[in-house]
């Protein structure tokens, strides 16, 4: 009995993994031929989505707690337009660049929570309101698209890491020893999510962040600072969407005020996905992981196709999407009608 | 001091306010310019039409007007909001555009169908999709963003996958007629006008409107007082989708076309702040359609307003956010709570002087 009633959440991440495995082993089936069967393309999955990736692990922290943050896209719309006009036009240092853009978030981050945590004003307009103000800061900033065109942080961006002992190698067609590897931003996602995990796990505030979620007036009477603890969740998103921000711009090399329209959605996707409950209270990063790379399979192998058209890939994510939420309420009802 | 206390404990005190200050601002603009001071409300005749920037206010605002409604229901009713609205215009407005032009035409000028079936067709698949909303939040209690989630990221998909990834352009004067002049009024102020009056009539002579607030406040109370809660949480969201349905044909009919992926881009947003504006709660319970109305023609207003002084396009979401904040933070309960002790405060003091 003890073993079902901690299962329904665990049953979700399991489906979400198995969902993933499945999907992408039929990829590596039916084109194969195209190359998808090789390491590359996986790890590829991590390099287009190392921005994303650091900006669903903090979705997942806010989404805990019973928010939501849609500022995410524009916030690194106007994160990576102020890295490149910085560098290619003002011709300042990378890193101080960088500095300053993780403390833009972290700003950013602390008047929505104070504006969501003190003053009660609902999560989805405060940071509706953030993205609007993002949004057009990037226009403030420059029209332009931008570029970087050289500096550190191009140097770092490009810097390839192959994999030791070639593992996954492969001879292409001309005969050349092809060595898997990866770029400085998946390793900087990566280390994001180990921390957020280790965090959610084994600290107080990742404890709760949980609490908070779970029921707000219980968290209270336990002692817990309701209000501090929601304006520290979205200090954190911002703060990792900042970092994924940099991510971001070092895959794309580029600032544009259109730039990661519709990223928001895609965070808040994959955490659901992957098992994080918009209620708050459930949820975990591995889950968000995993929601990631479906979402990035589902449009590379539309990709790899080439013959659909790329609106199938939404389509896709939408009725996966469709069917978690029905797998999840369909659990709660199960659950609601045992208590 | 009391009359100013009964003022602002109005209902529809802070859109009226938030509305005379935005024509303030416009009527000082145009003073500081050397303009004529009413410049913004003046009306004329050119080319046979209206012309003025009231006129460009209200003709403007109609879609979100008509989105208000249904986004007012919904918020009332189920205590969250209807993200999907934008993506259900572009795909109601493709719908509607690929009946008229057959599918995989990019461009005509005769319909292939009558102009019924595809303003129909546009109609019937918003509704469509407000029932698939409906059906998720009401019968499977999924929380309300997250449902119509789906819809945010699969109909503007949708509508691109029915006009077969072109623009859809549908050159023919019965159809542009939406979007343009009946006689010498704006049209899409008509349609707005006689949606709105639609939903007037019905909230005054039938228990509709006494239904959503109660099903908002409690859903469980309601339900054991008598009420299907879920079937009216159903139908606000199919009123929800039938409202976007109508926007999306109002606003293809401007540019007659379907252009998926720019019709009703960012008009959840809008929609959704005109409900807020209008002094109505986003948790849902007592609602006032008139505030949203006012909400959302205070809205266009400041638009029209920011380009008016030359604000680029791109820029002015900064001023727009500045000011929801700024509105929403007023409305706040722990700012009010503030406010109210900081006055008992100050009545103490000066009863202790005296």
């Amino acid at each position: 009995m003890k073993r079902k009633k901690m299962n329904s959440n665990t049953l979700l991440l399991f489906i979400t993994i198995a969902l993933f495995v499945v999907m992408y082993a039929a990829g590596c089936i039916i084109y194969g031929s195209k190359g998808f069967s090789h390491f590359q393309t996986f790890l590829n999955l991590l390099i287009t989505n190392s921005g994303l990736l650091c900006v669903a692990a903090g979705m997942t922290c806010v989404m805990l707690t019973g928010g939501i943050d849609i500022s995410v896209g524009a916030l690194i719309a106007m994160d990576c337009m102020f890295l490149a006009v910085g560098i290619d036009r003002w011709g300042w240092n990378s890193i101080v660049l960088c500095v300053l853009v993780l403390v833009i978030g972290l700003v950013f981050g602390s008047v929505m929570g104070f504006l969501v945590g003190y003053l009660q004003i609902q999560p989805f307009i405060v940071s509706m309101a953030g993205m609007f103000f993002a949004r057009g800061m990037t226009a403030v900033i420059s029209t332009d698209q931008v570029s970087i065109s050289s500096g550190l942080f191009k140097t770092i961006a490009s810097i390839k890491i192959y994999m030791p002992f070639n593992i996954g190698a492969y001879t292409n067609s001309k005969g050349v020893l092809q060595v898997p590897y990866i770029r400085v931003h998946v390793l900087i996602a990566l280390v994001v999510l180990v921390v957020i995990f280790l965090m959610l796990r084994y600290t107080k505030f990742g404890r709760s962040l949980y609490a908070v979620g779970g029921n707000e007036v219980s968290a209270t009477m336990m002692g817990l600072d309701v209000k501090k603890t929601k304006m520290k969740a979205y200090m954190l998103s911002s703060f990792l969407c900042s970092i994924g921000g940099i991510c971001y711009c070092m895959n794309t090399l580029t600032g544009s005020v259109q730039q990661a329209t519709g990223l928001e959605m895609d965070a808040i996707s994959s955490a659901v996905i992957g098992g994080t409950l918009l209620t708050g209270g459930v949820g975990n990063v591995i889950g968000s992981f995993f929601g990631v790379l479906i979402n990035g399979t589902i449009s590379t192998l539309v990709k790899t196709n080439g013959k659909l058209l790329s609106s199938w890939s939404n389509i896709a994510v939408a009725a996966l999407l469709c069917f978690f939420i029905v797998l999840q309420s369909v659990f709660a009802l199960i659950k609601a009608r045992r208590k | 001091m009391s009359n100013i206390k009964k003022l602002t404990s109005k209902r529809l005190f802070l859109p009226i306010f938030c509305m005379i200050l935005v024509m303030m601002v416009n009527i000082v603009y145009d003073v500081a310019n050397g303009n004529f001071a009413l410049n913004f409300f003046t009306i004329s005749i050119r080319n046979g039409v209206l012309y003025g920037r009231l006129i460009d206010v209200l003709n403007r605002g109609s879609e979100v007007a008509i989105l208000a409604i249904g986004m007012t229901l919904v918020v009332s009713a189920s205590a969250g909001t209807d993200i999907s609205v934008g993506s259900v215009m572009s795909l109601s407005a493709c719908m509607c555009c690929m009946l008229l032009a057959g599918y995989g035409v990019s461009s005509t000028n005769d319909l292939a169908v009558p102009l019924i079936v595809g303003i129909l067709g546009g109609l019937a698949i918003a509704c469509v999709c407000g029932t698939f909303n409906g059906f998720l939040v009401a019968y499977l209690g999924v929380q309300p963003m997250v449902a119509t989630l789906i819809l945010y990221s699969a109909a503007r998909a949708i509508g691109l996958l029915l006009c077969n990834n072109l623009i859809v352009y549908v050159r023919n004067d019965a159809y542009k007629i939406f979007g343009s002049y009946l006689g010498f009024i704006p049209t899409p102020i008509v349609i707005a006008a006689i949606c709105i009056l639609i939903m007037a009539l019905l909230l005054k002579f039938t228990a509709l409107g006494l239904y959503v607030q109660s099903v908002g406040i409690n859903k469980k109370a309601s339900r054991i007082a008598g009420l299907n809660s879920s079937r009216i949480i159903l139908i606000c969201y199919i009123i929800c989708g039938l409202c976007a349905g109508i926007a999306g044909i109002v606003s293809s009919s401007r540019i007659y076309s379907a252009d998926s992926n720019n019709i009703g881009l960012n008009y959840e947003m809008d929609a959704i702040l005109a409900v807020a504006l209008g002094g109505n709660s986003l948790g849902g319970g007592k609602f006032s359609l008139a505030g949203s109305i006012i909400g959302a023609y205070t809205i266009q207003a400041i638009t029209t307003t920011m380009y008016a002084m030359g604000v680029s396009t791109s820029v002015a979401p900064v001023f727009k956010a500045i000011i929801v904040i700024i509105i929403v933070a007023i409305q706040a309960p722990p700012f009010r709570e503030y406010l109210r002790k900081r006055s008992v405060q100050r009545a103490t003091v000066a009863k202790g002087v005296h």
